[in-house]
């Protein structure tokens, strides 16, 4: 028994330090800007860099954009199929399940071709950027959503609400979307983390969101870029330890894994 | 409350013979219309027109040249297995410690808190994306990373003698493993812990030893859910770009890297070549999922 804990402990040891290494390289790398000393020189000069904040504010943008865009598409759909087509479930699984067939690259790849040319002509309109970002967010908006379906009782609370006289409007927003809170919440943030620092897309459509910043700024100086690495660190894994806690409610979707965004 | 939502369904049955026949046609599918036809605009046109466009040439005409090129081609092909190459290997590579390191967290006899700390930090580093990732990789491991000049004041010299880089195939396929085992831990623990102690019990009664019980019980159950996650890993590392991208500046041959360069400039002198090359990554990524789900649904009937 002593034996076999003595590899458990080497595995986990090993683990440690490729998971742990890098972070820290990047950390102090970070904090290196400034000759023989550590400060936050690096973090000084990338928030004060017009560029970042016009390139943070896009993708905040984008990103808000791309969460109400998702909501109120699948969110309805959703919650129609559950109650009235339950027949259609398996065929949303299936177009919700696409985005991982289909990598990003490809994607807008289609997206270019079809839309860059009358009679839809869409490339240089955001219109195109957010409806690609919905696209590589659906299989976890649509999987939070239907998690949440499944924990509460779609049909009691419709005939609830319809016995009281509410229309459809009113159920899905006085009724389903608070009992979907946390699923909701569940999608949001992780949509939130894939929209914020996306590059693919966005380098394809010439935007000039956050990550094309970041890899533009990789090339041209050493500092900032491991600053923006940690800032990024943060604030996403800030908005997967919330999700993780808010996840603990009931009716919580456990944080999926971004199969295929990177 | 029940007797409440039993009127409200007699109700419901009850009202619809009132109203004339017409209404008793089901409408109930136009709710689904906005949804379906997003995905028409956003998914299945762009994927159709790659489709048309690998089998047109320049001017529209219908031609199998571009599939053609696909496999005869050396600068593609080789592409093409570079890609696959570093998929299988980061995904073999982080199935395996995956395994190791879940093993060691549930059955190895290691404290309950190790556990746990590794489930949500395998959450976090699963989700870990693109750019900044390979920033943190360039950090340590770059030219003047701090490891690279750590084991170099050691006198192991990683870019001189040992002809390491970090933006070659090894150092690429080092970065991808950072997302690629945490995504294994994660499937496999509650597939370890769906080992029953009695099949152990049993084995033990039978007179098998450990060798014998992982060989012949554990991994031939484990086998399918193994299998299955090593194939999801391979399809993210086949479909990524960003990371490649952000390491490598597009230098590392890579099927997406070359499909990228073609959006922004006709690299290929053909842009319906690129679109065969489009169309081939679909169709490794469908073959991928394919035997996933069909491995899935064979791992579902032990870990119940």
């Amino acid at each position: 028994m002593k034996k076999s804990r003595f590899w458990s402990w080497l595995i986990v040891f090993l683990g440690g330090i490729y998971f742990f290494l890098p972070l820290y390289a990047t950390l102090r790398f970070s904090l290196m800007m400034k000759k023989d000393v550590l400060s936050f020189m690096a973090y000084e000069q990338v928030l004060h860099d017009p560029k970042f904040l016009a390139a943070f504010t896009f993708s905040a943008k984008m990103a808000v954009f791309t969460i109400l865009a998702s909501l109120v598409l699948i969110v309805p759909t959703a919650y129609w199929v559950h109650l009235k087509l339950p027949k259609l479930r398996p065929v949303m699984e299936f177009i919700t399940m696409l985005p991982f067939v289909i990598p990003a690259i490809v994607l807008v790849f289609g997206l270019i071709r079809s839309y860059s040319k009358p009679p839809i002509l869409l490339v240089s309109s955001p219109v195109l950027l957010v409806a690609a970002y919905v696209v590589l967010a659906l299989p976890y908006m649509y999987r939070s959503v239907d998690v949440g379906l499944r924990a509460i009782d779609v049909r009691a609370l419709t005939e609830a609400a319809q016995s009281l006289g509410a229309g459809w409007f009113r159920i899905l927003f006085q009724v389903i979307f608070p009992n979907l809170r946390s699923a909701l919440l569940g999608g949001t943030f992780l949509t939130f983390a894939i929209v914020i620092g996306e590059l693919t897309v966005a380098n394809s459509l010439a935007w000039k969101a956050l990550g094309p910043y970041m890899t533009q700024l990789a090339g041209m100086k050493a500092y900032e870029p491991a600053a923006l690495a940690v800032m990024s660190f943060i604030l996403t894994w800030a908005s997967i330890a919330l999700l993780q806690f808010l996840g603990r409610g009931r009716g919580g979707a456990a944080p999926e894994n971004m199969a295929g965004m990177h | 409350m029940a007797n409440q939502i039993e009127t409200v369904q007699q109700l419901n049955k009850g009202a619809p013979k009132a109203r004339p026949y017409f209404q008793n046609i089901s409408w109930s599918w136009v709710g689904v219309v906005p949804f379906f036809l997003f995905a028409l605009l956003f998914i299945f046109i762009p994927t159709t027109a790659l489709f048309v466009g690998s089998f047109q040439d320049i001017e529209g005409n219908f031609t199998l040249r571009n599939i053609q090129m696909l496999f005869t081609e050396d600068y593609i092909i080789n592409s093409f297995m570079l890609t696959i190459k570093v998929s299988l290997v980061t995904a073999i590579g982080g199935a395996v410690f995956g395994f190791f390191l879940a093993y060691a967290v549930t059955i190895g006899g290691l404290p309950r808190w190790v556990r746990s700390f590794l489930s949500s930090f395998s959450g976090v580093a699963s989700n870990f994306a693109g750019v900044p990732l390979a920033f943190a990789f360039i950090a340590t491991l770059g030219r003047v990373g701090l490891f690279t000049v750590f084991l170099k004041k050691l006198g192991l010299d990683l870019y001189g003698t040992n002809s390491f880089s970090l933006y070659s195939f090894w150092g690429l396929s080092l970065t991808y493993m950072y997302f690629q085992f945490p995504l294994m831990v994660l499937t496999i623990i509650p597939g370890l812990d769906g080992l029953k102690r009695e099949w152990r019990e049993a084995c033990e009664n039978l007179g098998a030893n450990k060798f014998q019980y992982w060989w012949k019980i554990a991994l031939p159950i484990l086998m399918p859910s193994l299998l299955a996650t090593t194939i999801l890993l391979f399809g993210n590392a086949f479909g990524a770009y960003a990371t490649a991208y952000a390491l490598t500046g597009g230098t590392l041959n890579l099927v997406p890297i070359i499909i990228g360069a073609q959006i922004r400039g006709d690299v290929l002198n053909d842009p319906n070549l690129g679109y065969a090359l489009a169309l081939g990554m679909v169709i490794v990524m469908a073959l991928a999922l394919a035997i996933y789900y069909m491995l899935q649904k064979r791992a579902s009937r032990w870990l119940r």
